[in-house]
């Protein structure tokens, strides 16, 4: 009877052991968001929720400056955005971009010191433009970040370069090209939520405007016109995208979607409309501010094919389905309200 | 008593090595002097070989060698011939099928040739392996039931690589030969064609898989049970039963009323597990070709239940026409 118990436990115990490692610690939480039995939930785990929270904290603003006095524009030379502001204004937000973009290098890091109104440095350039693409965020950009709207911490967090940018990937080409094709997909990627799914979802959706969606609307569709041709292929990219939106907010699927029926608007939850707009703003922030930006950048700064650094949802939510949980930072910077008059 | 509850064979008969009875003539000669190795005896019968390989054989493995070869070498291509590399991503690495551009056309080598020539090469090689079930079955004067179960694994293993694809026109619909990626098909046909959930042959599937793991269980569990009656010996039991078919019917009557018979679990057995790729490969070949979307489908013939909406009216914003 001893033998009965001992020779299975001894090859069971690893076995399980093994199969565990792959588990996350429990305590596990499930939000129900939708109808019961519907699955529409969210699983969180306090633990690692308390960490990502600390990652996610807005650096408190300085007291707002007085109004009064001289403009900027008519005391500081070559000032072609905030110019408006008051000079006590101008470099209260001054101070602000360097503890949010640069609070290491300082000034120095966009600005010749010897003459602050130089555009010598690269950096300066590409600050000027990036507050010219906060102040469109805020002011066209209401469908995705509401009344919260963003500032450059959203994305910087106190980086030169913010942690979480995309460049087109490098071509993998070996063997002379003769086999081993990739296929764009079948290796782990981080973008990919460390699935062997397409690892480059971003080109297509949020640089060119292909289309994402890949269900039909009629039970047969038929063929011919009137069939829908999305392919698998195809599909795998979108999942790739969703996985992507799925990491980049800490939630799963159904934080938007009702599973049983992903096409269905009238299922969903508003957040899918929210993140709409937000595949669109990425889609325009990429396109009219990012790319002509290109040949600014050293090349240093530039991507395997020399493209420039672009935004994705992680860009700016960094894990948090809210940035920075939806804290309301941008109402202390009424000047990234809206885009300055040239 | 408690020897037959035990995860392993307790009993090893051991008689004379053989051969097996003798083989019809323009058969070939079986390979090997057979030996015995006891611990495969714990788990199946001690004496392993002789084995018979024939023509049959031969070419099958010739071609799924070869096709086995030019994934992995296509796999250890994509990571730049790094064997590391190669361990670490086994599980997400494949052999990927053309591009949707490619339609049914012959690609490039390395845009999915391979992978044309690869499927064929699986191919040929398994219904070659059909064939030698088949064959070896008939030389051994056996029924060729065995060979026929496999054939209906072969269907559905041709329905995805094979007959929907052509029915799609498009080598690109098929599945990669890659652990994960497989996978990564799997989800996307559900998610692409509406949920293969409301897809009643993809049930029908599961229903048989499921059903014959239960069957499994009660026919291995009941066997085990009643060995000690001899029940071991279902074959003669089909036509002579004994005490031990007379309980283990008794069992199965007092518990759920019914029983099967020495001769007809079999019969349930095999249909189960034949009829589970059988019915999963009509869905599979339904999908896309017939039907663009299951849930919708399943919505137009009311198997769909209507839950009450939580969220205010959602609207689709593409067709508000909305700028930002």
């Amino acid at each position: 009877m001893k033998n009965f118990f001992k020779v299975p436990l001894l090859l069971i115990a690893p076995m399980v052991l093994g199969l565990l490692s792959g588990c996350e610690r429990p305590p596990i939480e499930t939000v129900q968001t939708g109808f019961r039995g519907t699955g529409m939930e969210q699983i969180y785990n306090p633990r690692t929720l308390l960490k990502q929270a600390a990652l996610n904290q807005a650096p408190e603003a300085a007291e707002a400056a007085s109004s009064d006095g001289p403009k900027a524009s008519e005391v500081y030379k070559n000032v072609q955005v905030l110019g408006d502001l008051s000079v006590s204004q101008f470099n209260r937000h001054m101070a602000a971009i360097t503890q949010w973009v640069s609070p290491d290098a300082g000034c120095a890091y966009c600005h010749n010191v010897q003459n602050f109104a130089d555009d010598g440095k690269y950096t300066k350039v590409v600050a000027r433009r990036m507050i010219q693409m906060t102040q469109r965020v805020n002011q066209d950009w209401k469908t995705h970040v509401a009344e919260t709207g963003v500032t450059c911490y959203t994305c910087h967090r106190g980086n030169n370069i913010p942690t979480n940018v995309w460049f087109a990937p490098k071509d993998r080409e070996y063997a002379g090209g003769a086999l081993g094709d990739l296929a764009g997909q079948n290796i782990a990627s981080t973008q990919a939520g460390l699935s062997s799914l397409p690892f480059d979802p971003f080109t297509p959706y949020l640089k060119d405007a292909a289309a994402i969606r890949v269900n039909g609307n009629e039970a047969m569709a038929g063929i011919g016109k009137s069939a829908n041709r999305a392919s698998i292929k195809q599909t795998e990219h979108t999942y790739s995208l969703m996985l992507h939106m799925s990491e980049s907010l800490g939630v799963n699927c159904t934080y938007c979607h009702n599973t049983r029926n992903f096409q269905s608007w009238e299922e969903s939850r508003p957040q899918r409309v929210t993140s709409w707009y937000g595949i669109r703003m990425a889609r325009d922030l990429n396109n009219d501010y990012m790319t002509p930006l290109t040949k600014t950048f050293p090349p240093e700064r530039l991507g395997p094919k020399g493209d420039v650094a672009k935004v994705n949802c992680t860009t700016c939510h960094q894990g948090a389905y809210k940035p920075l949980y939806g804290a309301p930072m941008a109402k202390n910077f009424p000047e990234l309200q809206a885009l300055a008059k040239p | 008593m408690a020897q037959y509850q035990n995860l392993f064979t307790s009993v090893q008969p051991v008689g004379p090595l053989h051969h097996g009875v003798d083989l019809p003539r323009g058969d070939e000669k079986r390979l090997g002097t057979p030996f015995l190795f006891h611990l495969l005896g714990r788990i199946g019968n001690a004496q392993i070989g002789p084995v018979y390989l024939g023509t049959l054989g031969v070419a099958s493995l010739i071609f799924g060698i070869a096709a086995f070869n030019i994934i992995g070498l296509n796999m250890l291509a994509s990571v730049d011939w790094n064997p590391i590399q190669m361990l670490r991503q086994l599980f997400w690495l494949a052999l990927e099928p053309p591009a949707p551009a490619y339609g049914l056309s012959i690609p490039p080598l390395n845009q999915g040739g391979w992978w044309l020539i690869t499927g064929s090469m699986l191919t040929v090689s398994i219904l070659l392996w059909w064939t030698r079930t088949y064959r070896r079955a008939r030389q051994l004067g056996l029924g060729t039931h065995v060979a026929w179960a496999y054939a209906a694994a072969i269907w559905l293993f041709l329905v995805c690589g094979f007959f929907r694809p052509v029915m799609m026109g498009s080598w690109s619909e098929a599945v990669p030969f890659g652990i994960f990626p497989h996978l990564d098909w799997t989800s996307a046909i559900s998610l692409r064609y509406g949920n293969l959930f409301y897809n009643p042959f993809h049930a029908l599937s599961i229903v048989f898989l499921y059903g014959s793991v239960l069957l499994f269980a009660m026919h291995g569990g009941t066997i085990l049970a009643v060995s000690r009656y001899g029940g071991e010996r279902e074959i003669e039991q089909i036509v002579d039963r004994g005490t031990a078919s007379e309980r283990a019917a008794l069992f199965w009557r007092w518990t759920m009323g019914f029983n099967a018979t020495m001769e007809s679990i079999h019969r349930w057995a095999w249909w189960f597990a034949v009829l589970c790729p059988l019915v999963g490969g009509i869905g599979i070949l339904l999908t896309g070709t017939v039907v663009d979307n299951w849930y919708l489908w399943s919505v137009k013939h009311h198997v769909v239940p209507a839950y009450p909406l939580v969220s205010p009216a959602v609207i689709d914003p593409a067709i508000l026409g909305v700028k930002p």
